[in-house]
């Protein structure tokens, strides 16, 4: 057993983390904007963008992640929709995972703003994307980041299913190298560990951070 | 503030008959919630300029009457038509029918998170594309009427609740709105702060403006409205002037509750 071993295989690491990183920031980025706009759905004046947004979340929040991928190589295919395999595929099947999470953090904060804002926006005139946007969002983001923060957590040790799928991201590389040097598993997979561990303990302490100060202004 | 040496305006009843047109019609309206007939065949105009205070038992329906006017709630048969026009489903032209029906809450309702002064010129910016210098002007004119125009710049939960009530009417009369709808403006005040709301509301209906007051103030009605309307399970039972109502109330339902808080 040799610390080298981490060392020596350092731009495999790197590499594997960029791809890990790359999942992560594109899918979240994605994701907070699907979630956002069903959130928005779940919430308007309109029964059927409310039915389609409860649909929408509770179909995705509810399945396992890999069995999203599956459906997406296997499925969708038959429906004439081929993604382009690996990458792509991941970026859009964890996008589309996330958003569901997404979108019940935002629609949670939503309604922990109270009716009353919303009647008292209304009842100025304002239109629903108006009242949301001057009015309810702005009131909602704060209770809303900590545990957004904790969704894009979640998101980035998802990204590891895509192991499973021809994208070589942290699991990956780090599997290859335990097949490359089977003597040195355990330090492989404890450098594969670190570098998740590197973002979200952080993360997930600025979440708690974030969260104290919410509970304080309360 | 009209003060003493304002020219009053035209009368709005004479003889028991309002002069102006009918401005809010309510025609054989129903609604329920779920099971329960919340309200049942209601009639009711309201003219222009006239003051109508809404009066009966908790669950009555006052508050569900007064939020089917801007359709905050939906009702299920009849209609509804304001100056003239049926209410439009929900969308823009809604939002622009709202804008010209104030409404003033109970709690209030203030934005938590903009300043007073923002609490008066978001509609006006926003709803109407008024500019916000503008609107900044015409929002001091409001606040300064309503006697609230020194604390502009501070969020309401700094203000007590009279203030923040005044800060809402503000905030409904920077729309100019046509009709101003109340839903027990004073019930979640303190004593000492119910004057300076009904005051800033008597003010209103001197000007002229047309209301719809949900209110258990008696001498607001008796000072301010020319109607009294009673409500009881989900039903207008009984129209008059305020003197009538108080004094001398027909209906049985009515003489029971007058009974009820005359004692307390
Ligand atoms: N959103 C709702 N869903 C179901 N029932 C409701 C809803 N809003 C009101 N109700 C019921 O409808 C009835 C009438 O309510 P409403 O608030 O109009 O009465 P109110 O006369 O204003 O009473 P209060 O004097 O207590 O304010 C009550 O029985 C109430 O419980
Ligand atoms: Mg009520």
């Amino acid at each position: 057993m040799d610390l080298m071993v981490i060392a020596d295989n350092m731009p495999a690491y790197l590499a594997g983390f960029r791809l890990t990183a790359q999942l992560t920031l594109v899918s979240g980025a994605g994701a907070l904007v699907i979630g956002l706009a069903v959130a928005a759905m779940r919430v308007s004046p309109l029964g059927s963008l409310r039915a389609f947004g409860a649909v929408y979340t509770e179909l995705l929040r509810n399945m396992p992640l890999t069995l999203i991928f599956f459906f997406a190589v296997l499925v969708l295919p038959q429906f004439g929709v081929v993604l382009p395999f690996g990458y792509w595929t991941a970026i859009i099947c964890l996008t589309a995972y996330t958003s569901a999470f997404v979108a019940e953090a935002v629609r949670s904060g939503i309604n922990a703003v109270g009716i009353g804002q919303a009647e008292a926006a209304r009842a100025i005139g304002l239109t629903f994307g108006q009242s949301l946007t001057s009015v309810i969002l702005p009131q909602a983001v704060r209770s809303v980041i900590p545990p957004l923060i904790n969704v894009i957590i979640a998101l980035a040790k998802n990204t590891s299913v895509a192991a499973g799928f021809a994208v070589v991201e942290l699991v990956a590389t780090g599997r290859r190298l335990a097949q490359q040097n089977p003597g040195d598993v355990m330090l492989l997979l404890v450098g594969v560990a670190v570098f998740y561990l590197l973002f979200t303990i952080p993360a997930g302490q600025l979440a708690n951070l974030l969260e104290r100060k919410v509970a304080f202004a309360r | 503030m009209a003060d003493s040496t304002a020219v009053d305006p035209a009368p709005v009843v004479v003889d028991g008959r309002p002069t102006g047109e009918p401005l809010i019609v309510l025609d054989h309206v129903d609604k329920h919630f779920g099971a329960l007939h919340v309200l049942q065949d209601v009639n009711l105009t309201v003219h222009r300029g006239e003051v109508v205070v809404v009066i009966g038992p908790s669950g009555s329906g006052k508050s569900t009457l007064c939020r089917t006017i801007n359709r905050l709630e939906t009702i299920d048969s009849g209609t509804i038509t304001l100056d003239g026009k049926p209410l439009p489903a929900e969308g823009r032209e809604l939002a622009r029918l709202r804008a010209d029906v104030g409404m003033v809450f109970q709690s209030f309702n203030l934005f938590a998170h903009k300043t007073v002064l923002e609490n008066v010129t978001l509609g006006q910016i926003k709803a109407k594309r008024v500019k916000p210098s503008e609107a900044r002007t015409t929002a001091m004119e409001i606040l300064e009427r309503v006697g609230v125009a020194n604390q502009a710049d501070k969020l309401p939960a700094q203000l007590s609740g009279g203030q923040q009530q005044r800060v809402a009417i503000a905030r409904a009369l920077a729309m100019r709105p046509k009709a101003m709808l109340f839903d027990e403006p004073t019930s979640a005040l303190d004593p000492e702060m119910i004057n300076e709301v009904l005051d800033v509301m008597v003010g209103l209906a001197r000007d002229g403006m047309t209301m719809v007051v949900v209110t258990h103030e008696m001498g607001f009605a008796r000072r301010a409205a020319h109607r009294v309307v009673f409500m009881d399970a989900g039903q207008v039972v009984e129209e008059a002037d305020p003197e009538t109502f108080f004094t001398a109330p027909r209906s049985e339902r009515a003489q029971d509750f007058l009974s009820k808080i005359l004692t307390h």
